[in-house]
């Protein structure tokens, strides 16, 4: 039994010791948003804490747009920043979320109030004329929830009694609403830009490029037409996976094989003068991660080292495994650039003209993809070559590698 | 034994490891003739690693022990150890590769959608990952004594700071090669001397008697005992003692005891006769020694059965859930290939199982007096020194040194990567590289210092434990994640609490030597036969009382689960 002790006291220490780091970080996440909490002011202050703090609660779904699920995880929150008997969200046709009670007699009504209110465009306060003497919900104020293309929806709030505070109140936080609403659609349509962009980078496959290749393999045609058959199906893969339309991630795999058609390409027009090394841990090849966020890199390494010089060009490729992650850096011995217009161009203050839209782009959809964290890092300077590095993690929600060839080369 | 060979095995074992590791076979390539994209890593390559991985100390040196304690019967650890890659074959391994999960934790939210599962399967990650790395931290241990009569607690510090310099420095670039070629060393190192032993057996005329008969010494034997020890004797005993016996001390004395119980205190020496019969201690007492071939016979047949039973369901079940078996299979490029690597492994683990109990075997007729210090484990080591002898059995057992060392380093720097992992990415506050340097720290350290404090408990024994958590707490979570769709994530939390959490406290409690004896301890020690079933039922009550949970896209993923990735890859991605 005497041994007994010491390993119940070293298990009881491994519980502690996950417990206090898991309490560590979650206090740190947290600290942020219990400041107001703790700091007591006078009594007005607190309540306008309170109320800020509420309405900060009820932001993060409502901006996921005017959704059923959105709308059911606000109306907690508003209604109890508006201390109203009951209170109810809709769109334009139906209820999307009722809190409080009374759902099961006013939700049926309520869609004629606010078909009433769409008309007229203004928000009502009207008597509800509910027959149960034992429903509290005696007068409801519709107020609109507006978006930048007109009405989206209406907030309903019941109280038992005619009052202008709750019109008012109503009407307010229908306003902040709809200014969340409008954030949501601001979302959106930034998403739209990326994937207009990604689009775009699809199509970006610079027609010097073509031609270059096009040039490229013609010179070999008499000479060796083994290897310009060849170069020819290099081209026809590397231009069906730069133009496929279907799936936002890829393989790494995958994307190393376009990279290499790439640089099979461009080492025919080249010859000697380009030098690749790759060093891959096959045991991240199975990564998923955003379609074409590495060739951009790949890219820019050639051009650097090859279009802007006339010495030899060396780029050296590697992807290793870093436990829960994938780290892969792209480094060319080329002319480099100056660190502060790289740090604008990555920015967006200058549309840089040789990188074109790909640097800033692949940064741009890693830190959405990922979070911030991992963003593109650079290590650069003039005359000092370039190297990039990125860092994938193995596993995010919602990250999954489409299969390449999956389906047809597109109209 | 000499100890310069095997130190020297040893030596160059974790050497060519940490070299392997950390230059690799460096994969270069000009773009004229290389096809690296394509070269995923293959099933036969990576089953290896798997195997290489999963071949702890408890298989390479606690099964045998267990097959001379405790006989044929302990054939199911092997069996168990094997089997659960069939269940993983058929229920788990395409779909989990196909979820794109890399770790436990992230199939738990890539299914379920929810942070809260995510944080407990965290929680049982490492608490698996720790109990499965003790075994390993004390194996090296007793390892490194029987070579150099070092203390006990070195061996394990050494594999500590080996497997957590190589893992903190990111040295472990190249693991699968790693992995793999371990599996190979450690599959050379326990057959060739099994080949010279048989032989040897075979030419001492292959005495079998002993398989039916209690273990009998079979020369002149004095074995000193390492803790105190009570001797239950069915027939008197004469021997010569020195040390305290019965609370008084002798000096190099002859002594006959009588039949019944004798307690010997620590350090004693006992020499022993040829053809005396082993005395069973008072720990295995209640087995019956002449029963030694029969398994489930003796006096506490109820318990056994039951214990079986708990050892079949831990060990068939658990394997799914060990957190370093299943990051292995991300590396597959497929469904497909994940399930055909699950196959080859199959093969490579059992075929590397049928080494084992023949060590056992042997162990029982040239080594019976391992029974009696507590030490069985290691059979396997002072086999080829026993029968052979000269330079020969010391090439052999230097070997088998060396092997040993390769599967504590091999599990134990699996384990440390995938705990170190899970602590990194969930657990410890975000600090940029250092604090995975951290989370490897607290990794190795918390089982260095178990290992150090827990009582001594048989390796494949202490493995077990580990087998019976996962199998109580992740295996209702895949299995009901993969083929049910009504598992909601107040369901998944309440079972893997439930299940797991008993398992869990019920393993600490064994360990910590706090079980009653009885059936209670039997309960305890062997949790799987109630715990398992427990954690299913409460996953399934409780998902089915709260069936407004069900996530959102549960069609979507198991779309994704289920169907080959080409298909999948159209549905989904047509739905987005």
């Amino acid at each position: 039994m005497t041994e007994a002790v010491p390993a119940l006291l070293a298990g009881v220490a491994a519980a502690l010791l996950l417990g206090a780091g898991w309490a560590a970080g979650r206090l740190h996440a947290r600290h942020d948003g219990r400041g107001a909490a703790v700091d007591l002011g006078t009594p007005v202050e607190r309540a306008t804490f309170h109320t800020l703090h509420t309405a900060s609660l009820a932001a993060p779904p409502l901006r996921a747009g005017l959704t059923e699920d959105a709308a059911r995880k606000a109306a907690r929150r508003l209604r109890s920043l508006l201390g109203t008997e009951a209170l109810c969200l809709t769109d334009r046709e139906s209820v999307l979320a009722w809190d409080g009670p009374g759902g099961d007699h006013h939700e049926l009504r309520v869609m004629a109030r606010v078909a009433e209110m769409l008309e007229s465009g203004r928000g009502l306060s009207v008597r509800t004329e509910c027959e149960r003497p034992d429903c509290p919900l005696k007068w409801a104020v519709v107020a609109p929830l507006t978006g930048e293309d007109g009405m989206l929806g209406a907030l309903v709030a019941y109280g038992s009694r005619e009052s202008a505070v709750l019109v008012r109140a109503a009407t307010e936080v229908a306003r902040w609403v709809s200014v969340q609403l409008e954030l949501s659609e601001l979302d959106r349509s930034r998403t739209r830009l990326m994937e207009a962009e990604i689009k775009a980078l699809r199509a970006q496959i610079s027609p010097h490029f073509i031609f270059n290749s096009l040039a490229a393999i013609a010179s070999f045609v008499r000479t060796d037409p083994e290897r310009a058959r060849d170069l020819l199906l290099e081209f026809a893969d590397f231009t069906r996976y730069s133009f496929r339309r279907h799936g936002e991630f890829t393989a790494l795999a995958d994307e190393l094989r376009s990279i290499e058609q790439y640089l099979a390409l461009a080492g025919a027009r080249f010859g000697d003068r380009l030098k690749v090394t790759l060093q891959v841990a096959p045991e991240v090849l199975p990564v998923a991660l955003p379609f074409l966020c590495l060739q951009p890199l790949v890219e820019n390494a050639v051009k650097h080292g090859l279009e802007d010089s006339t010495a030899e060009c060396r780029i050296t490729i590697a992807a290793r495994d870093a436990g829960s992650e994938a780290v892969i850096t792209v480094e060319d011995n080329g002319v480099g650039m100056e660190p502060d217009l790289l740090r604008r161009i990555l920015a967006g203050e200058r549309a840089g003209s040789s990188s074109g839209i790909g640097l800033p782009n692949v940064d741009e959809r890693l830190r959405q993809v990922y979070g911030d964290p991992y963003g593109l890092v650079v290590e650069t300077g003039v005359g000092a070559g370039m190297k990039v590095t990125v860092r994938i993690p193995k596993y995010r929600a919602g990250v999954h590698s489409s299969p390449p060839g999956g389906g047809p080369p597109g109209p | 034994m000499n100890q310069t060979y095997a130190l020297t095995a040893v030596a160059v074992v974790v050497l060519v490891t940490v070299l392997v590791g950390a230059l690799g076979l460096r994969i270069s390539r000009t773009t004229s003739d290389f096809y690296v994209a394509s070269r995923t890593v293959g099933p036969r390559l990576n089953a290896a690693a798997i195997s290489g991985e999963y071949l702890s100390a408890a298989s390479f040196l606690g099964v045998a022990g267990l097959v001379l304690l405790q006989g044929p019967e302990m054939l199911w650890y092997p069996v168990g150890y094997t089997a659960g890659y069939l269940v993983l074959l058929v229920l788990v391994a395409a779909p989990l590769r196909r979820s794109g999960a890399y770790t436990l934790p992230d199939f738990a939210e890539a299914r379920l959608e929810s942070q809260a599962v995510r944080r407990i399967a965290v929680l049982f990650v490492v608490g698996v990952g720790w109990l499965y790395l003790l075994p390993q931290l004390q194996g090296a241990g007793l390892t490194l004594e029987i070579l150099t009569g070092a203390p006990h607690w070195v061996g394990g510090v050494v594999v500590a700071v080996v497997v957590g310099a190589a893992v903190a420095a990111g040295g472990m670039r190249s693991i699968t090669f790693v992995q793999a070629f371990q599996y190979w060393l450690k599959l050379t190192a326990l057959l060739v001397p099994a080949f010279f032993l048989v032989a040897a057996w075979a030419g001492d005329g292959a005495p079998r008697a002993s398989f039916d008969a209690p273990a009998v010494f079979g020369r002149h034997t004095a074995v000193t005992v390492a803790e105190d020890v009570r001797l239950s004797l069915d027939a008197p005993l004469a021997l010569t003692v020195t040390g305290q016996v019965d609370g008084r001390a002798h000096e190099a004395a002859p002594l006959v005891l009588a039949a019944g119980e004798h307690s010997v205190r620590a350090h004693a020496r006992l020499e022993f006769t040829p053809g005396t019969p082993v005395p069973g201690t008072r720990t295995e007492a209640g087995l019956g020694v002449s029963s030694w071939s029969q398994p489930l016979s003796g006096d506490e047949r109820g318990y056994r059965l039951y214990a079986t039973y708990g050892l079949i369901l831990a060990t068939f079940l658990g394997t799914m859930g060990l957190p370093h078996v299943a990051v292995r299979f991300y590396t597959s490029p497929n469904g497909r290939a994940a399930r055909r690597t699950t196959l080859v492994v199959l093969g490579l683990v059992g075929v590397f199982y049928l080494l084992p109990p023949v060590y056992g075997a042997l162990g029982r007729i040239y080594a019976p007096e391992l029974a009696l210090t507590g030490d069985a484990d290691a059979a396997v080591l002072v086999l080829p020194e026993r029968m052979l002898g000269g330079l020969l059995g010391d090439l052999l057992g230097a070997l088998l040194a060396g092997g040993a060392f390769a599967a504590f380093l091999s599990t134990a720097s699996g384990l440390t990567m995938a705990v170190a992992g899970v602590l990194h990415q969930d657990v410890l506050p975000k600090r940029g590289v250092r604090s995975f340097r951290w989370a490897v720290l607290v990794a190795v350290l918390v089982p260095l210092a178990g290992s150090m404090a827990a009582r001594d408990v048989p390796v494949a024994d202490a493995v077990g434990l580990a087998f019976a958590v996962s199998a109580s707490s992740f295996c209702p979570l895949l299995v009901l994640g993969i083929w049910w769709r009504g598992l909601t994530p107040p369901g998944a939390v309440a079972g893997l609490v439930t299940g797991g959490g008993a398992a869990l406290s019920a393993v600490l409690t064994t360990r910590a030597g706090l079980a009653p004896p009885g059936w209670a301890h039997t309960l305890l020690a062997w949790p799987a036969a109630w715990s398992v079933p427990l954690g299913f039922l409460t996953m399934v009550l409780v998902s089915l009382g709260t069936p407004a949970r069900v996530p959102g896209g549960t069609a979507a993923i198991l779309a994704r689960l289920h169907l080959p990735e080409g298909v999948a890859g159209d549905r989904v991605g047509g739905t987005r």
